[in-house]
C-alpha cells in the first residue's frame, strides 16, 4: 500500500449535552499520490467532518478512533510542531466560503505572501514573484492591482481563485477541497473546477474533493466514495459509478437529479430525509429509506464487500430494485 | 376577457450607488425595461446567475421594492402604487405569494405549522373554525406533510419539510401567482426531487401560476413550460423550455447549458477571468469582475 493519505476505520464522536454523538461511524479511504478522490454525500453525511478529522480541525472534546496516515506518518499522533509544519508544507485546503477563511482587513498580496514566507526559505522578492505567477496560473488578470486590493473588493469567484492560489502556494502534495464551488454561479463553477483540475494534473497533486454533486465529482476525480449517515456506502472508479452503481442510495441519488434534455413525468425520489450519523441504529443506516429493505438490513449493519473496481456496503448489493418504487416520494 | 395571470410591462429598476471608477454616473441598473407575461395556470422560469436581475424582478412584482418605471399587472389589473387602504393592500397581497430560498429563516420559530396556516386563512377569508380546520388539513395533505408534522414547531422539521410548510402557507392565500425564488436551491438532491414533485402536483390540482426563479437549468424542465434567460439586467433569450434547452440561440444560454455538470462532462476554462464572453450585438453594460456595489 503506497497511499499518500490513508484513512483507516475512522470513527469520530463529538461531545453532546448527554454523553456523545457519533458523527462518523466507519470511514476507510485511500488517496494515492497524484490521485483525485471525491467524497460525495448530502448534509449530515459526515463528508466535511472527515476532512476536518484529516486536518485535525475537529471541535474541542472530539474523540477519534482508527488511524489517519499521511505518507506513513500518523496525523493524530503528530505533536504541535510537526502538525504545523505538515499543514504549512504538505497539504493545501480550499473551503466553500472563501470570505469566511480570509482575513478581511489584510490585502490579498499580504495574505498570499504570508503563507509563502512562513517557512523562511524565500526572500520577499522571490515570494512576490511566486505569488504573481500563481495568480496568473489561476486565471487572474491584472495581478498587481488584485494583490493590492482587499477581499471585499473581489467577487466570490475571484476570491475563490485567490484561495486556490493560497492553497497551492506552498507546493503541497495533497489538496483538500471542501465544496469549493458550491457558493459560485454555474459558469464560474466550471472555470474554477477547470482551474483546480488543470493545476492538479500539471503538478501531480493528489486531491480529496468534497461535494454533494455526483456529476461534478465524476468530472474531476478518478474515484468516488459515496457517504451516508457517517459511513462510506459505495466506492467506485468515477467512470463506473453512473452505469454500475449498486448501492440503493447511490442509485437513488443518481435518479433523483433531473437531467437536462430529459423531462420525467415525475422524478424518482428517495423517501424520507437524510438521517444524521447519530440517528443510526444497529442495522444499515439507509434501512429507513431503502426501497429494497428486508429484515436483515434492520438487524445487521452491512460490511463493505468488494465489487468490480470498488466496494459496496449493502447486504443485497446489485440486486434489481422492485419497480413499484417509481413515483410518489412525498411522505404521505 | 382572458388576461394573463401576470404581466410585467417595461419594468425597470435603477439603484443609486456611490460614484466609483466602475460606476461613474452613480447609478446601477438592476433591470432594463423588460417585459414578459405568465398565462393563468402557466409556469415561467426566470433563469440567471447572480447579478442577472432575477431576484430584483421578483421583489418588484411582490412589492418589496418600488420600480423606477414600468408596470406589473395581475389578472389584467395594475398593481397600485402609493398609499391605499389596508383592505386593498391585503387583497393585493393575496394575489401574489412568494416562497424564498431559505427554509430556516422564513417561518416563525414559535408558531406551530397548523397555526401558521390558520393565521393566513383568518386574515384573508371569512371562515368558521370547522371550515378553517378542514382547509388546513387539505393544505397539509397537498404538500405531502402528515398530522404529526402539522402540530410541530419549525425547529422539529427538516429543511425539505419546512419548505413544504412555506409552500402550503403561500397556497393558503389562494394566490393567482406563486413566486418561487430559488425555492429548491438549498435542499439536498433527494429532498429537492420530492419538492419538485410536490410543485408539479400542486399546480395541477390548483391551477396556480408559477414564476420560478432559479439559477439551475436542470430543474426548470421539471416545473416550467416557458423560460426567460436573464443576464446583467436584461432578458437575452425566451421561449418554451424544450426549445431553449435543446436549441438555445443566444451564446450566453449556450454557455450556461454547457456549464452544467452531467455524465461525461469536462469542465473547460473559457475566459481568463471567468466572465462569460459578451455576446456581440448586445449592448451590455461594462461588467467589472470586481464585486458590484450594493445599493
Amino acid at each position: 500500500m503506497s497511499a499518500l493519505l490513508s484513512i483507516d476505520r475512522l470513527r469520530v464522536e463529538l461531545p453532546a449535552k448527554k454523553g456523545s454523538r457519533t458523527v462518523i461511524h466507519d470511514v476507510s479511504l485511500d488517496v494515492r499520490a497524484g490521485e483525485a478522490v471525491a467524497l460525495v454525500g448530502e448534509s449530515g453525511s459526515g463528508k466535511s467532518m472527515t476532512t476536518r478529522a484529516v486536518m485535525r480541525l475537529l471541535p474541542e472534546g472530539a474523540r477519534l478512533s482508527g488511524e489517519i496516515r499521511f505518507d506513513g506518518v500518523s496525523i493524530p499522533g503528530m505533536d504541535r510542531r510537526a502538525l504545523r509544519r505538515w499543514r504549512a508544507t504538505r497539504v493545501g485546503m480550499v473551503f466553500q466560503d472563501p470570505r469566511a477563511h480570509i482575513n478581511p482587513v489584510r490585502r490579498i498580496g499580504d495574505f498570499l505572501m504570508e503563507g509563502v514566507r512562513l517557512d523562511g526559505r524565500l526572500s520577499a522578492g522571490q515570494a512576490r514573484e511566486r505569488v504573481s505567477r500563481l495568480m496568473r496560473a489561476v486565471g487572474v488578470a491584472d495581478v498587481d492591482r488584485r494583490l493590492s486590493q482587499y477581499p471585499h473588493e473581489l467577487s466570490g469567484g475571484l476570491l475563490q481563485r485567490v484561495m486556490i492560489a493560497a492553497a497551492l502556494a506552498t507546493e503541497p502534495d495533497l489538496l483538500l477541497a471542501d465544496e469549493p464551488t458550491t457558493a459560485l454561479d454555474v459558469t464560474t463553477q466550471e472555470e474554477v473546477v477547470a482551474i483546480i483540475d488543470g493545476l492538479r494534473r500539471e503538478r501531480g497533486l493528489a486531491m480529496l474533493f468534497i461535494t454533494h454533486d455526483l456529476d461534478l465529482a465524476a468530472a474531476v476525480c478518478d474515484r468516488i466514495a459515496v457517504m451516508y449517515a457517517g459511513s462510506i456506502v459505495e466506492e467506485r472508479p468515477a467512470g463506473a459509478l453512473t452505469p454500475d452503481a449498486s448501492h440503493p442510495y447511490t442509485r437513488g441519488l443518481l435518479a433523483a437529479r433531473p437531467e437536462i434534455g430529459r423531462r420525467e413525468p415525475r422524478l424518482r425520489t428517495i423517501e424520507g430525509r437524510p438521517i444524521s450519523a447519530f440517528e443510526v441504529g444497529d442495522g444499515c443506516a439507509f434501512a429507513t429509506r431503502c426501497p429494497m429493505v428486508r429484515d436483515l438490513c434492520r438487524r445487521e449493519r452491512p460490511a463493505p464487500v468488494h465489487v468490480t473496481g470498488g466496494r459496496v456496503a449493502c447486504h443485497f448489493a446489485g440486486e434489481a430494485e422492485p419497480q413499484a418504487v417509481v413515483g410518489d416520494g412525498a411522505a404521505r | 376577457m382572458n388576461h394573463p395571470a401576470l404581466e410585467v410591462r417595461d419594468l425597470r429598476k435603477v439603484y443609486p450607488v456611490a460614484v466609483t471608477e466602475d460606476c461613474p454616473d452613480g447609478e446601477f441598473t438592476a433591470l432594463y425595461r423588460e417585459s414578459f407575461t405568465l398565462a393563468p395556470g402557466g409556469s415561467l422560469a426566470v433563469v440567471g446567475e447572480s447579478g442577472s436581475g432575477k431576484t430584483t424582478c421578483a421583489r418588484l412584482i411582490v412589492g418589496l421594492e418600488r420600480a423606477t418605471s414600468g408596470a406589473v399587472l395581475v389578472d389584467g389589473v395594475e398593481r397600485g402604487r402609493g398609499r391605499t387602504s389596508s383592505a386593498r393592500r391585503r387583497r393585493r397581497g393575496r394575489e401574489v405569494q412568494i416562497v424564498f430560498q431559505d427554509p430556516y429563516s422564513s417561518l416563525d420559530p414559535r408558531q406551530r405549522v397548523r397555526d401558521c396556516l390558520a393565521e393566513v386563512l383568518t386574515l384573508h377569508f371569512d371562515m368558521d373554525a370547522r371550515q378553517r380546520d378542514g382547509r388546513v388539513a387539505e393544505l397539509i395533505d397537498q404538500v405531502g406533510l402528515d398530522e404529526r408534522q402539522a402540530g410541530a414547531l419549525p425547529r422539529a422539521l427538516s429543511g425539505g419539510q419546512r419548505q413544504r410548510v412555506a409552500i402550503a402557507r403561500a397556497l393558503a392565500a389562494e394566490p393567482k401567482v406563486l413566486i418561487l425564488d430559488e425555492a429548491v436551491a438549498a435542499l439536498d438532491v433527494s429532498i429537492q426531487a420530492q419538492v419538485l414533485n410536490v410543485l408539479a402536483d400542486v399546480r395541477e390540482a390548483t391551477g396556480v401560476a408559477y414564476l420560478f426563479i432559479t439559477h439551475d437549468l436542470a430543474v426548470v424542465q421539471q416545473v416550467c413550460d416557458d423560460v426567460v434567460v436573464m443576464r446583467s439586467g436584461r432578458i437575452v433569450e425566451r421561449g418554451p423550455v424544450a426549445d431553449v434547452l435543446e436549441r438555445a440561440a443566444h451564446p450566453y444560454t449556450r454557455r450556461l447549458l454547457a456549464s452544467v455538470p452531467r455524465p461525461g462532462w469536462t469542465p473547460r476554462r473559457r475566459t481568463t477571468e471567468g466572465r462569460p464572453p459578451v455576446p456581440s450585438g448586445h449592448p451590455l453594460p461594462p461588467v467589472s469582475e470586481t464585486k458590484e456595489p450594493l445599493p
